[in-house]
C-alpha cells in the first residue's frame, strides 16, 4: 500500500480520534480539580472510613450510624444482590409457565399468556413499581385488620409478616440434604450405566425425590434436629395503635421491588423461552417421535438440550437487565446502592465523582462478571460447525 | 385410562348426541355454579373444585370424533383436545368469571366520570374525575396555560412531517428524513422554548407531563440512532485504536443502569464544566438518555453487520467504492433492514426509561401524576393515576411495535 494512502485512511483518523478524546478527558479532569479546590474538597477515597451517621431502614448485616460509609456501601450493595437473586428466581418460574403456556395448542391459554406478555412488557417497569407500592401495598390496612393469608401470614402497611425458623441443629439437618444430594447423584450416574449396559430405566427421578425429601425429614422425626416457629403477634402499643413483634417482617418497598421486576422481566424471559422452543426444527420432534420416545422424553431429551441454547444467553442478558433495573429502588426508597450510596452518602459527603464512579464501577463489575460467564458458557455449548 | 373412558363413554352404544347433550348440560352446569355458587356451599375451596370435576367430565363428554359436526370438533382442537387442556380451560374461565366483574365495577360501573373535585367521586369504584380535573397537567406539565397551542403546532409539524413520507414520491422521500433530523429539531425549539418570534420565553423547568415524555424520547431516538450506526461501525473497524474505543464506550454504558447515568448527568457532570457555565438540566438529560441508548443501539446495528454475507463487502469494494461509499449505499441499508425489530425494541424502550428523568426533578407525565397524587385535596387516587399512565404508555408501545412489523413486512425482499 502507497505510504501517503496508509497515513490518510489509517493513522491519521486514529490520531485524531486519539487526541480529541485525551484532550476531552484532560479538559473534564482540569475543571474537575479546579471545582473541588474552590468547594475546598479533595479528590480521595478515604471518606469511606468515616462515620456514616446515618441509619438504613433495612439490612442483611449488623449496621446503625456509627458504622462507616464503607459499611453502608456493602448494606446497600448487599440489599441490590438479595432483591436480585430473588427477582430472577420468581422471574425464571414466571417466565418460563408463560412462555411455555404461550405455545399452548390451548388457544384460550396461549391467548391469555400472551395477553399477560403484551400487558407488563409495555408497561415502564417504574410505573408498575408505584403503582405496586403506592396503589396497592401503602393502601392495605393498618396491623389491627391486617390481611391473613393462611393464618400464619399478616399483610399489613408496614409489609408482610412471616413467623421466623428457628432451628436447633440446623447444620445436621443441611448436611443431610447435602448426602441426599450425593446419593442421588450417584444413584444417576448408576443408573445410566445400567441403562447402558442392559437397556433397563430405573425411576432416576422418583428415588432422587424421595432420598432429598425423606432424609432431612428423618432428621426432624428422630429429634436430632428441631424447628420451631416465632409466629408475629400483634401487640398493642396503645388504644389505637398495635404492632406486630416477632417473626420476619419483609418490607414492602421489598416486596413492591420484587413484584414489579419479576413481572416485567418475567414477560422478556417468556418471549425467550417461546422463541427457543420455536427455533427448534419440526424435524427433530418427527425424528424423535419416530424413535419412539414419548412427547415428555422428546422435550427432556431432544428438544431442551437445543432450545436451551437458544434461550440462555438473552437470559443471561434478562438476568443482567434485572439486575441493573433493580437500580429503580431508589424511587420507592427500598435501601440499595443507589438510595444508599449515591443518595444520601452523596448528600453527606459531596463527594460527586467518587461516590458516582463507585457505584457505576460497582455495576460495571457485576454485569462484565455475568457477560464473561456468559460468554464462556456460549462458547462451551455452542455447535462445532464446520 | 383408556377403561375409564371405555366404562363412561362406550363407543357406538349410545347416539353420539346424547354424549353431545349430557355434555354440554355439565358444562353449562359448571359455569353456573361457578359464577353464582349453585350448589350447596361447604367453603369456596370444596365448592369450586366441585364445579371443576363437573366441568372436566361435560368436556369429556363433548369431545367427539363425529365427522359431521365440524363446528364442534373445531372447538374441541382449539380448546378442549386432552384432559389436561379441559382442565386448563376451566380454571382460565373460572378466573375470568371470578375476577372480571370487579375489574368492571371498578373501572366502570361504579366509577365517576363527571365533576369537579374529589366531592364528586361517591360511587364504589375508580375516579376518573381526578384524571378529568388534572388532565391538562398531565399532558402539558406546569406549561401556561395559555400557550398551549405552541407545543401542539409542534406536534402536529412532527405528524404531518412523518405522515407526508406515505404521500409523496420516492425522491422526495430523503429530503423528508434529512429535514426530519436538521430542522425541526430547531423548529420545535423556537415554538417550544420561544424567546423570539414574539414567542415569549418559557424555561424548560416549565416543561412536563406527556409532552415532556416525547420531547425527551423524540429528540433522544433522533441523536442516538446515527450515532449508535457509528458506535458499530467503529466496533467492526479494522483501526484497532478506533475498534478499542468503540468497545469501550459500548461496555460502558450498557454496564451500567440508566438511573445512576442520571445521576452522574444531574450532580457529577456540572463538575466536570468551567466554573460558573451552565448546561441546562433538559439538555444534560436529553445526552445522558442519548448516550446510554446509542450503545444499546450499537449492538442491535451490529447484530445485522454480522449478519451480512461477506460477499456484500467483496462486491462494493470491487466495483471501486470506498468505506463510507459501501457503507451508506451497500452495507447499512441491508443491515439495518435485517434489524428493524431490534431498532424498535431499543426505541420502545428508550421510550419506557424515559420517567426516570425524575432523579433530575423533571416532570414528565409519571412524575405529574406522583405530584397530583399528593395534593392534598386528591389524597388517595394513586391507583386512577397510574392506571391512565400504564394505558397510555402500553397504547404507544403498542403502536409502536405494531408499526415496526407492519415496516419490516413492507421492506422484506424474500420471495
Amino acid at each position: 500500500m502507497n505510504i501517503n494512502k496508509k497515513v490518510l485512511t489509517n493513522i491519521l483518523p486514529q490520531g485524531f480520534v486519539l487526541t480529541f478524546l485525551i484532550l476531552l478527558i484532560g479538559f473534564f479532569a482540569f475543571n474537575a480539580s479546579v471545582n473541588m479546590g474552590n468547594r475546598g474538597i479533595a479528590f480521595g477515597f478515604h471518606f469511606l472510613s468515616q462515620e456514616a451517621s446515618f441509619d438504613i431502614t433495612f439490612s442483611l448485616i449488623d449496621y446503625d450510624g456509627s458504622y462507616s460509609y464503607g459499611r453502608a456501601y456493602l448494606v446497600g450493595l448487599l440489599n441490590t444482590l438479595l432483591v436480585s437473586v430473588t427477582g430472577i428466581i420468581f422471574a425464571t418460574i414466571l417466565g418460563v409457565i408463560f412462555g411455555v403456556a404461550r405455545l399452548s395448542d390451548n388457544v384460550l391459554v396461549s391467548k391469555l399468556a400472551s395477553v399477560y406478555i403484551e400487558t407488563w412488557r409495555n408497561i415502564p417497569l417504574i410505573l408498575q413499581l408505584f403503582f405496586w407500592y403506592f396503589a396497592v401495598l401503602r393502601t392495605l390496612p393498618l396491623p389491627e385488620n391486617a390481611i391473613p393469608i393462611f393464618d400464619t401470614l399478616f399483610l399489613t402497611i408496614k409489609g408482610l409478616h412471616t413467623p421466623k425458623f428457628i432451628w436447633e441443629n440446623f447444620g445436621t439437618f443441611f448436611s443431610a440434604i447435602i448426602i441426599a444430594l450425593v446419593i442421588s447423584y450417584m444413584f444417576f450416574k448408576y443408573a445410566k450405566k445400567e441403562q447402558e449396559i442392559s437397556g433397563k430405566q430405573l425411576p432416576r427421578f422418583w428415588v432422587a425425590t424421595g432420598l432429598i425429601l425423606i432424609l432431612p425429614y428423618l432428621t426432624l422425626l428422630t429429634g436430632i434436629v428441631d424447628l420451631n416457629f416465632e409466629h408475629p403477634e400483634l401487640i398493642k402499643l396503645s388504644d389505637t395503635v398495635s404492632t406486630y413483634k416477632g417473626g420476619v417482617t419483609i418490607i414492602p418497598e421489598f416486596l413492591s421491588l420484587l413484584f414489579a421486576l419479576a413481572l416485567y422481566t418475567s414477560t422478556f424471559i417468556a418471549e425467550n423461552v417461546r422463541a427457543g422452543i420455536m427455533g427448534i426444527n419440526k424435524g427433530q420432534r418427527e425424528a424423535s417421535a419416530s424413535l419412539g420416545l414419548t412427547k415428555g422424553q422428546a422435550l427432556r431429551l431432544v428438544i431442551m438440550p437445543q432450545a436451551l441454547r437458544i434461550i440462555i444467553p438473552p437470559t443471561t442478558n434478562q438476568y443482567l437487565n434485572l439486575t441493573k433495573n433493580s437500580s429503580l429502588a431508589a424511587a420507592i426508597a427500598y435501601p440499595d446502592i443507589v438510595l444508599v450510596f449515591a443518595g444520601t452518602a452523596l448528600m453527606q459527603t459531596g463527594r460527586a465523582i467518587e461516590i458516582v464512579s463507585i457505584t457505576m464501577f460497582t455495576y460495571l463489575t457485576l454485569s462484565i462478571s455475568i457477560s464473561i460467564l456468559m460468554n464462556w458458557y456460549n462458547k462451551k455449548i455452542a455447535l462445532v460447525e464446520k | 385410562m383408556s377403561k375409564i373412558t371405555a366404562i363412561l363413554r362406550p363407543e357406538g352404544k349410545i347416539d353420539e348426541k346424547i354424549y353431545i347433550a349430557i355434555g354440554s348440560l355439565l358444562v353449562a352446569f359448571s359455569f353456573l355454579d361457578a359464577a353464582f355458587n349453585l350448589l350447596i356451599v361447604v367453603n369456596d375451596t370444596v365448592s369450586s373444585l366441585i364445579a371443576l370435576v363437573i366441568g372436566i367430565v361435560g368436556l369429556f363428554y363433548i369431545r367427539t370424533e363425529d365427522r359431521k359436526l365440524f363446528k364442534l370438533r373445531q372447538f374441541n382442537k382449539a380448546i378442549n383436545s386432552t384432559n389436561f387442556n379441559a382442565f386448563l380451560t376451566l380454571i382460565c374461565i373460572f378466573a375470568i368469571i371470578e375476577y372480571t366483574p370487579y375489574a368492571y365495577k371498578w373501572l366502570f360501573s361504579e366509577a365517576n366520570f363527571v365533576g369537579n373535585s374529589k366531592e364528586d367521586c361517591t360511587g364504589g369504584g375508580a375516579c376518573w374525575v381526578f384524571i378529568n380535573v388534572w388532565f391538562n397537567k398531565f399532558i402539558y406539565g406546569l406549561y401556561p396555560n395559555e400557550e398551549t397551542w405552541r407545543v401542539n403546532a409542534a406536534f402536529i409539524i412532527l405528524l404531518l412531517t412523518v405522515g407526508s413520507v406515505y404521500l409523496v414520491n420516492e425522491k422526495l422521500k430523503k429530503y423528508i428524513i434529512l429535514f426530519l433530523i436538521f430542522v425541526f429539531p430547531f423548529i420545535a425549539l423556537t415554538l417550544l422554548a420561544g424567546g423570539s418570534f414574539n414567542l415569549s420565553y418559557i424555561p424548560s423547568t416549565e416543561w412536563g407531563g406527556l409532552a415532556l415524555t416525547f420531547i425527551i424520547s423524540i429528540f433522544a431516538m433522533i441523536f442516538c440512532f446515527p450515532l449508535g450506526v457509528l458506535l458499530a461501525m467503529g466496533r467492526r473497524s479494522e483501526l484497532k485504536i478506533i475498534k478499542y474505543i468503540c468497545i469501550g464506550f459500548i461496555e460502558f454504558w450498557r454496564g451500567v443502569p440508566l438511573i445512576t447515568v442520571l445521576f452522574m448527568a444531574s450532580v457529577m457532570f456540572p463538575m466536570f464544566l468551567p466554573d460558573g457555565s451552565y448546561v441546562d438540566k433538559l439538555v444534560r438529560c436529553i445526552v445522558g438518555i442519548t448516550l446510554f441508548e446509542a450503545a444499546y443501539m450499537a449492538e442491535v446495528v451490529r447484530g445485522g453487520l454480522q449478519a451480512l454475507p461477506k460477499g456484500q463487502y467483496e462486491a462494493a469494494k470491487s466495483i471501486g467504492m470506498g468505506y463510507w461509499k459501501m457503507n451508506a449505499f451497500v452495507i447499512l441499508p441491508q443491515a439495518i433492514k435485517l434489524v428493524i425489530p431490534g431498532i424498535t425494541n431499543t426505541f420502545i424502550a428508550l421510550f419506557k426509561d424515559t420517567p426516570l428523568i425524575f432523579v433530575m426533578g423533571l416532570l414528565e407525565i409519571l412524575g405529574m401524576i406522583n405530584l397530583a397524587k399528593t395534593n392534598p385535596e386528591w389524597l388517595g387516587f394513586a391507583a386512577e393515576g397510574y392506571v391512565f399512565a400504564a394505558l397510555v404508555f402500553w397504547l404507544f408501545c403498542y403502536l409502536m411495535s405494531k408499526y415496526s412489523q407492519r415496516l419490516e413486512q413492507k421492506l422484506s425482499t424474500e420471495r
